[in-house]
C-alpha cells in the first residue's frame, strides 16, 4: 500500500436522513413507505413539480436572449428584492428607508452559513441557542463555525407540545448577545409554532437579555398556505424593531430543492451600514461559492415580479398545504378509530411537512424492520410521504410498535 | 392542549401588510425607532474588488471605441456572451424530458461526477476505483471543499503554496479554510514568461509534505504555462520535496482547444504516483459561468480510501449549502455522454479556444505593424483567457485615462475581451504608451 497522507481519515458517520433514503431506495418491499426526507409529494407519494415552475420553464426555454453569465456575487436583485418584499411586505417600512439588505444564498443552508459567518467572523458573537430540538444542520454548522451552542427548550414529550415555561427561563438564562435561531414558521422538526401571545413573550426576553433574532425561514407559504399568514412572527419582530437576520429558502414553496434558491435578509436600524454590511457579506460569499446559481432564481424572481404567475403559485401553495393537513386529519383519524394509545391531537395542530409524533427511536425501528416504513429516530415524519393510498397503513403500523412496546 | 392551540391561532386577527398594524398583540413599538442601538457600529466598510472597479468605471466611460478588458467570460467577435450550441441544445433536450427539481445527494448527480472524472483523468485512470469526485460550487466551491479537507486531514504543513502571481480569490479561499499561505516563483516579468529557475529553486526549499496548488492550464492571470519538459522538471521537484499536490484546472479544453492536451500535466502527475486532488470548473469551457458547476476529486490509494474521503467531504459540504444545483450538472453530463453533443461541444469549445489564439495573433501582428520596437512574444506564447502583457501600471493608466482602454494594474488583459473590431484599436492604444 503507498504512503498516504490520509491514513488517519476515519469513515465519517452518514447524516441520517440521507442514510434512510438511501436504504428507503434499496428496499424492494412493495408496502414500503418514505417518511423521511422533507420533501413534498404529490397523492402518489411522487415529486411534484409545480405547475407554475413548469410554465415559467417554458418560456425561459423558449428565450434566446437568455445565458449563463456569472450574476453579481449577492445574486440577482430582481429575486433579492421580491423575494425581500414576500418575506417582510413590499410596503414594510424597514425596506422602504433602505434598512433590508437582501443577499442570494444557495437555498436555505447557504443564508445561514453566510449569516453564521457574517455573526461570528464581522460582529464576533460566540455563543448561539438553538431549539431542542431543531433542524440537525443549525447543530452541525454552528460546530463548524466554533459557535459555543446553548440548548433552549422547546418540545415537551410528555405534554406533545411547546414547554413555554422552560424555552423562556433558557433565554433567560443566555448571555447577552447571543444568537437565538427561531424557526419562522412550521417548525422543524415538530411542526409545533408558537401562538402570537407566546411570540410576544419570546421577544420579550430577547429584547430583556439583548439577544439577536435569527429567522429560519423554510416554510413561507407552505404551512399554513397564506403567505402573509406564515410570515408573522418575522414581520412581528421586525415592526418591534429587532435587528435581525432572515434565512430565506424557496426549496419548499417553490419545489425548487436542487435548484438551491435562497436569501439572506438583514434588517439594521442604520441605513448606513447596509453598504457595509453587504461588503463584508460578499467577500465571506466569494470564498465559499464567488456568486450564486441564476437559474431557480431567475424562475422565482418571475413568479414574483408577475401578477399572473403570483396567482398560480399561490393555488400551488394550496394544493401542497391543502392535501398535507388532510393527511394529518386522516392519520389522526385513523389512529383514534384504532384507539392508539397515547393523544394524536397534535398531530392536526402541527403545521408545515413534519410532524414530531412522538414515537420513540425503538417504536421507529421497529417500524422499518417489520413494516418497512421510514421516518426519523427522533419520532419525525414528513406527513407530505402519507397519501390516502397507505395512511392507513402508516397508522396500523404505528398502533402495533405502540402496543408491542407498551 | 392540541385543540386550543389550534383555535388560539384562529382567533387572531391576521396581519395587515403595510399597515404597521400587528394583529392582536398590544405591544406596539414605533417602526422609526429600533429597540436599542444598533449592532453595526463597528461594522467596518470591507475592500472594495479591484475586478469590479474597472467594469464600474468602463461603464461610466462614454467613448464610444471603449474597450472592456477585465472580463472573465468568454465573448464572441461580437463582445457578447455566447452560449454553447451543444450546451443549447442539452438544455433543450433536458427541457422536453420534462424532469423534477428533487435534491440531489450532497456529493451532487453521480454521473456528471463520474463523468468529470473521466473527462479530467482520462478514462483509464477514472476507472481505477479509486479517485473520488464530488460535486462542487463551481471551481470556487471545489476548491473551497479541498482546502477545509486539507485544513482538517493533512498531516504535513497546513500551508499551501501558490505560484506568485495566482487567482485572486486562491488566497483567502485558503485562508477562511483556516490554511496559511505562501507562494513560489513562477512569472518572469522581464521575458513575460516563466521563471523556471526561480520556480524549482523554491520549489525545493518547501518543507517537506506542505501542499502546492498548479494551474494545470491556461494559468490565472498570466496565461503562462510550462512546456511538457518544463512540468516535468516542476513534477521532480515536486517529487523530491514530497509535497501534497492541489491542481485548479477552470480551462480545460478552453486552453489549447483539446481537452487532452490540457490535461496533460495532471494526468502526467497521477502516472508518476502523485496522488493528487484537484479543482475543475465547466464556467468557461461549457459557458456555465452563473449555474456554478464543478467537480472536487481526491486520487485516493485505494477505493476503501476512497470512500472514507467522500464520507468525510460529505461532511464538509452539508453545513455549508447541503448540496449542490443540479440545472448545470445535469446539462453538463447530457453534454459528456451523448455521443452527438460531445462531438460538439468539442468543437464548439476548439471554436472559443481557436478565437482566442487569433485574437492574440492579431495583436501581436498589429503591435508589429504599429512599428512597436518591443517584443510582444509573450502575447501569442502565453494561453487561455488572460495574457499579462508587461504593461507596468503607469501604462495602464494612461491607456485607460487616454484610450478607454480598461484592465487591471498589473497589466492583465482578457483576450476574450477582443474582437475583430477592437484588436487593432488596442494594439495601437498599447503602442502609444509604451513607445
Amino acid at each position: 500500500m503507498s504512503e498516504t497522507i490520509f491514513h488517519d481519515v476515519e469513515h465519517a458517520s452518514p447524516i441520517e436522513v440521507f442514510k434512510l433514503v438511501a436504504e428507503f431506495n434499496a428496499d424492494r418491499n412493495p408496502d414500503k413507505v418514505n417518511l423521511t426526507a422533507g420533501a413534498y409529494r404529490d397523492e402518489n407519494a411522487k415529486p411534484w413539480v409545480l405547475p407554475v415552475v413548469r410554465n415559467i420553464e417554458k418560456q425561459m426555454a423558449d428565450d434566446d436572449t437568455l445565458n449563463h453569465e456569472y450574476l453579481a456575487i449577492e445574486g440577482l436583485k430582481s429575486f433579492t428584492d421580491a423575494a425581500t418584499k414576500l418575506l417582510l411586505g413590499a410596503e414594510n417600512p424597514v425596506i422602504v428607508s433602505g434598512r433590508a439588505l437582501g443577499v442570494q444564498t444557495l437555498s436555505g443552508t447557504g443564508a445561514l452559513r453566510l449569516g453564521f459567518q457574517f455573526l461570528h467572523k464581522i460582529l464576533k458573537r460566540t455563543h448561539i441557542l438553538i431549539s431542542q430540538p431543531s433542524w440537525g444542520n443549525h447543530v452541525l454548522m454552528s460546530e463548524d463555525l466554533e459557535f459555543t451552542i446553548l440548548r433552549y427548550r422547546y418540545w415537551d414529550q410528555t405534554t406533545r407540545a411547546i414547554n413555554m415555561d422552560g424555552l423562556l427561563a433558557d433565554l433567560e438564562a443566555a448571555p447577552s448577545g447571543a444568537i437565538v435561531v427561531l424557526h419562522a414558521v412550521a417548525h422543524n422538526p415538530t411542526g409545533m409554532d408558537p401562538t402570537r401571545e407566546q411570540w410576544a413573550q419570546i421577544a420579550d426576553v430577547i429584547q430583556r437579555r439583548r439577544l439577536l433574532p435569527f429567522f429560519d425561514t423554510a416554510y413561507q407559504g407552505f404551512a399554513s398556505g397564506d403567505l402573509d399568514e406564515d410570515a408573522w412572527a418575522v414581520r412581528y419582530f421586525v415592526q418591534r424593531g429587532f435587528e435581525t437576520f432572515i434565512s430565506q429558502s424557496f426549496a419548499k414553496n417553490f419545489g425548487l430543492y436542487s435548484e438551491r434558491v435562497g436569501n439572506l435578509v438583514i434588517v439594521s436600524n442604520d441605513v448606513e451600514s447596509v453598504p457595509k454590511i453587504l461588503s463584508h457579506l460578499q467577500r465571506i460569499a466569494r470564498v465559499l461559492w464567488s456568486n450564486p446559481p441564476a437559474h431557480g432564481a431567475r424562475i422565482v424572481a418571475h413568479a414574483l415580479d408577475n401578477p399572473a404567475m403570483l396567482e398560480q403559485w399561490k393555488a400551488c401553495l394550496t394544493t401542497m398545504t391543502d392535501r398535507i393537513k388532510e393527511m394529518r386529519q386522516l392519520l389522526m383519524e385513523r389512529l383514534m378509530e384504532l384507539g392508539t394509545p397515547g393523544t394524536w391531537g397534535h398531530i392536526v395542530a402541527q403545521k408545515g411537512m413534519f410532524s414530531y409524533t412522538g414515537l420513540s427511536a425503538e417504536h421507529v425501528d421497529m417500524l422499518k424492520a417489520k413494516f418497512h416504513i421510514y421516518m426519523m429516530r427522533d419520532g419525525r415524519i414528513s406527513v407530505a410521504g402519507l397519501t390516502k393510498t397507505n395512511v392507513d397503513y402508516v397508522a396500523r403500523g404505528f398502533d402495533d410498535v405502540i402496543r408491542s412496546t407498551a | 392542549m392540541a385543540v386550543s392551540l389550534c383555535s388560539n391561532i384562529l382567533r387572531c386577527q391576521s396581519y395587515r401588510t403595510g399597515s404597521g398594524t400587528v394583529g392582536s398583540i398590544s405591544r406596539q413599538r414605533p417602526l422609526s425607532r429600533g429597540v436599542g442601538t444598533s449592532w453595526w457600529s463597528n461594522v467596518e466598510l470591507g475592500p472594495p474588488d479591484p475586478i469590479l472597479g474597472v467594469t464600474e468605471a468602463f461603464k461610466r466611460d462614454t467613448n464610444p471605441k471603449k474597450i472592456n478588458l477585465g472580463v472573465g467570460a468568454y465573448r464572441d467577435d461580437s463582445g457578447k456572451p455566447f452560449v454553447l450550441p451543444s450546451v443549447r441544445e442539452a438544455a433543450q433536450k433536458l427541457h422536453e424530458a420534462d424532469l423534477d427539481h428533487e435534491y440531489l445527494p450532497i456529493t451532487g448527480d453521480s454521473e456528471f461526477c463520474s463523468a468529470s472524472r473521466e473527462l479530467a483523468f482520462g478514462e483509464e485512470a477514472a476507472a481505477s476505483g479509486r479517485i473520488v469526485t464530488v460535486q462542487g460550487i463551481s471551481g470556487t466551491g471545489s476548491l473551497r471543499i479541498g482546502a477545509n479537507f486539507l485544513q482538517k486531514f493533512h498531516a504535513g504543513d497546513k500551508k499551501v503554496y501558490l505560484p506568485g502571481p495566482s487567482w485572486g480569490n486562491h488566497t483567502p479561499i485558503f485562508g477562511h479554510a483556516g490554511m496559511s499561505v505562501g507562494s513560489y516563483r513562477y512569472y518572469e516579468p522581464s521575458t513575460c514568461g516563466l521563471d523556471l529557475s526561480g520556480c524549482l529553486s523554491d520549489i525545493s526549499a518547501i518543507p517537506k509534505g506542505s501542499v502546492i496548488l498548479l494551474h494545470a492550464c491556461a494559468h490565472n492571470p498570466t496565461g503562462v504555462d510550462p512546456t511538457r519538459e518544463q512540468w516535468l522538471a516542476i513534477e521532480a521537484a515536486v517529487k523530491e520535496r514530497e509535497l501534497f499536490v492541489f491542481f485548479d484546472m477552470a480551462y480545460q479544453g478552453f486552453a489549447s482547444g483539446d481537452i487532452d492536451n490540457d490535461a496533460w500535466a495532471l494526468r502526467q502527475f497521477v502516472s508518476a504516483g502523485h496522488n493528487v486532488v484537484l479543482a475543475q470548473s465547466y464556467a468557461k469551457n461549457m459557458g456555465l459561468y452563473g449555474e456554478r458547476i464543478g467537480a472536487f476529486s481526491v486520487v485516493a490509494v485505494d477505493a476503501d480510501e476512497a470512500k472514507r474521503v467522500e464520507s468525510q467531504l460529505k461532511i464538509i459540504v452539508r453545513p455549508m449549502y447541503s448540496n449542490p444545483p443540479l440545472s448545470g450538472a445535469r446539462i453538463a453530463k447530457t453534454v459528456l455522454r451523448d455521443a452527438t453533443l460531445r462531438k460538439q461541444w468539442l468543437a464548439d469549445v476548439k471554436g472559443m479556444a481557436d478565437r482566442i489564439i487569433s485574437m492574440r495573433q492579431r495583436l501581436s501582428d498589429g503591435l508589429v505593424r504599429e512599428g512597436s520596437s518591443r517584443g510582444w512574444e509573450h502575447i501569442t506564447k502565453q494561453i487561455g483567457m488572460f495574457c499579462f502583457t508587461g504593461l507596468n501600471p503607469d501604462q495602464v493608466a494612461r491607456l485607460t485615462a487616454d484610450h478607454s482602454v480598461y484592465l487591471t494594474k498589473d497589466g492583465r488583459i482578457s483576450v476574450a475581451g477582443l474582437s475583430s473590431t477592437n484588436v487593432d484599436y488596442l494594439a495601437h492604444a498599447m503602442h502609444q504608451v509604451t513607445k
